[in-house]
């Protein structure tokens, strides 16, 4: 009894470990979107976030300087983004696709001329880094509760705020929130910036909490991952959650499963066991979630009717 | 300019004056481990000649043809290819140009201008898994491998032999990374793996994962568990949690290929570097020393001694592409 605890309490801290920066990053996403903004650049800002977090901790010694120096630069790729499909309505996708390529680019290059490791920060230590709070074999640090609580913020936000009714009006309907004298660019700069902070703390978390500074593309594809939860959540804060926790709980187990010998099917393969969460992403996909509608006004640049 | 040109040939009577380049694999010159060691070797040559060395870092696989192409068009000589994945492309680069020495770490490439370096992993591993069985308190022993390729296979092979000869009851418990190149660059990931195996009550962890590794020794740490470095000496990047290290002289590879094309005496051809030759070895410095007792040192000079003399054999996984 003790045993099925135990391995109930370790799957449930690895599924929260790695579903972190996913959640983070699909309430940021979902801010965007649901704005008409569509953000592929989730991935860059959260790279450059990664990078620096980890840079400031190292410098100053300070973790929370470190949060402080992600969410600034999340924001400024934010706002570049912003700039770019707001105020000179750019397409959102090319943006948030230069976006990525230059934080993976500019990580690398500042990180080999600022500490001549290769695009590494140097390795974090003691203060440096957001430890666990309670449970140490958990690893749950203060962003991981941020993540967990950005998840009904962001649904009473959406859903049950001025704000939000006009978030989500004008990413159906622009024309109709503009009739109504609200300044759409000015609700849309609001959205991604808020994009930005929660890339920024996804970021942050990846270099100073989950890992103990920063190395070259260490997102390693998750922002990808939290754009995919989003469409599985079919934009809602909630259901996108739950996809975040599906995939997190897949990698957790993937992780278990490795060389164990299942009774009757004897060792799995690595392989199969690896391709187990784009197999059943798949498979959901196709049949069980249905049709996922996007906002209407999502990725069409916003023009004032003269 | 003339005169420089003079003075280096003068010199160059008795030393030839070369332009030697490095191009690392994936994980990236301070991976801190593997790629890491050849930098130092590279590092000790410049040292040592005040010959700049030319180095390229591939972000992905498909550089690694660039790369050791235009280094043999610029007339970089000898060029050291790190890591197994470069044979492929450095086969092609080869044949187009007989007149440049290349070497190649971690796999064979049969050719008359290649010196192909591959070490006997197996026999470290055998060593540094003596070292974790006899360190570990629960019998649960772990390793994490970068990706899922035969080369990786064989330390976990020789870790595996290690382990049962100083603990036949003992438990391994392995994960490999990713059956991409990525694997090799993926310290959450490993730090997740680790995590993984510590839950499962394993004491000490064993990384062959390149900069995947960083991940696992720094949840050791985070979790006051052993873990066990690899290739370069890591031991100094967790003093009090880790145990020791896989030693791989990959920099004494690249540096005796710099030297010897120096001397004239590069030879092609294939090296394998063992224990018996000095190529593999587990690590003893200040930063473990206190826990590694007498008794446990005892048995692993004693292994390393009959591995050495011939009298026990430790099995090698690419000799049959499996571990019995």
């Amino acid at each position: 009894m003790d045993d099925a605890l135990s391995l109930v309490f370790v799957m449930l801290a690895a599924t929260l470990r790695v579903a972190t920066p996913l959640v983070l990053c699909a309430m940021a996403g979902l801010f965007s979107e649901r704005s008409g903004i569509i953000d592929v650049g989730l991935e860059g800002k959260m790279l450059m976030a990664a990078f620096f977090a980890a840079t400031t901790a190292a410098v100053t010694g300070s973790a929370w300087l470190g949060v402080g120096a992600a969410i600034v630069a999340a924001e400024v790729l934010a706002l570049l983004h912003g700039f770019a499909c707001i105020t000179h309505r750019g397409n959102q996708v090319v943006s948030g696709v230069a976006l990525n390529i230059l934080a993976a680019g500019l990580t690398v290059v500042l990180g080999a001329a600022w500490f001549a490791r290769g695009g590494q920060t140097p390795s974090l230590v003691g203060e440096q880094r957001l430890m666990p709070l309670f449970f140490s074999k958990a690893g749950d640090n203060i962003l991981v509760y941020v993540a967990l609580a950005s998840v009904p913020l962001t649904w009473w936000i959406v859903s049950r705020t001025r704000f939000g009714l006009r978030l989500r009006a004008v990413g159906e309907m622009p024309l109709a929130v503009e009739a109504a004298g609200i300044s759409v660019a000015w609700l849309r700069y609001r959205a991604v910036l808020l994009c930005g902070l929660l890339t920024g703390l996804a970021g942050a978390y990846i270099a100073i909490a989950q890992n103990a500074g920063f190395s070259r593309d260490m997102t390693a594809g998750q922002g990808f991952i939290a754009l995919a939860a989003i469409i599985f959540g079919k934009w809602r804060p909630v259901p996108a959650f739950g996809a975040c926790l599906v995939f997190g709980l897949l990698d957790a187990i993937a992780i278990r499963l490795q060389g164990v010998r299942l009774p009757g099917l004897g060792e799995v393969p690595v392989q199969l066991i690896q391709a187990l969460p784009y197999l059943l992403t798949i498979f959901l996909l196709a049949g069980f979630i249905g049709r996922a509608v996007a906002p209407k006004a999502a990725g069409i640049p916003y023009e004032k009717e003269r | 300019m003339l005169l420089a040109v003079s003075a280096l040939g003068a010199s160059a009577a008795a030393q030839t004056a070369i332009k030697p380049a490095v191009v690392y694999s994936t994980g990236g010159k301070f991976d801190k481990s593997f790629n890491e060691g050849v930098s130092q070797g590279a590092e000790k040559f410049k040292k040592e000649t005040s010959i700049a060395v030319a180095e390229f870092e591939p972000s992905n696989e498909t550089q690694f043809e660039q790369a050791q192409r235009r280094f043999a068009q610029r007339g970089q000589d000898p060029i050291v290819a790190v890591g197994f994945s470069q044979a492929v492309s450095l086969e092609k680069v080869a044949k187009e140009f007989l007149n440049t020495h290349f070497t190649l770490i971690d796999m064979v490439v049969p050719l008359p201008n290649v010196q192909s370096v591959v070490f006997k992993e197996h026999e470290g591993s055998f060593l540094v898994g003596v070292l974790a069985a006899l360190a570990s308190k629960t019998g649960k022993i772990g390793f994490v491998g970068g990706m899922d390729i035969p080369l990786v296979r064989r330390f976990q092979c020789g870790y595996e032999q290690g382990i049962k000869y100083a603990n036949p009851g003992a438990e391994l418990i392995a994960n490999m990374t990713g059956t991409t190149p990525a694997a090799w660059n993926d310290p959450g990931r490993g730090a997740e793996l680790a995590k993984g195996q510590f839950d499962r009550n394993v004491d000490v962890v064993y990384a062959a994962a390149g900069s995947t590794g960083i991940g696992v020794l720094q949840a050791a740490k985070d979790r006051g568990k052993y873990a066990i470095g690899v290739d370069s000496n890591q031991n100094h990047l967790h003093p009090g949690t880790m145990l020791t290290s896989m030693l791989k002289r990959v920099d004494l590879a690249a540096y005796q290929s710099f030297k010897s094309m120096q001397g004239a005496s590069w030879r092609a051809g294939v090296q394998v570097l063992g224990l018996k030759e000095g190529g593999v070895d587990w690590a003893l410095d200040q930063h473990n020393e206190k826990l590694i007792t007498a008794d446990m040192k005892a048995k692993v000079e004693a292994a390393k001694a009959d591995i050495i003399s011939g009298k026990l054999v430790v099995h090698d996984y690419m000799s049959n592409n499996a571990c019995k």
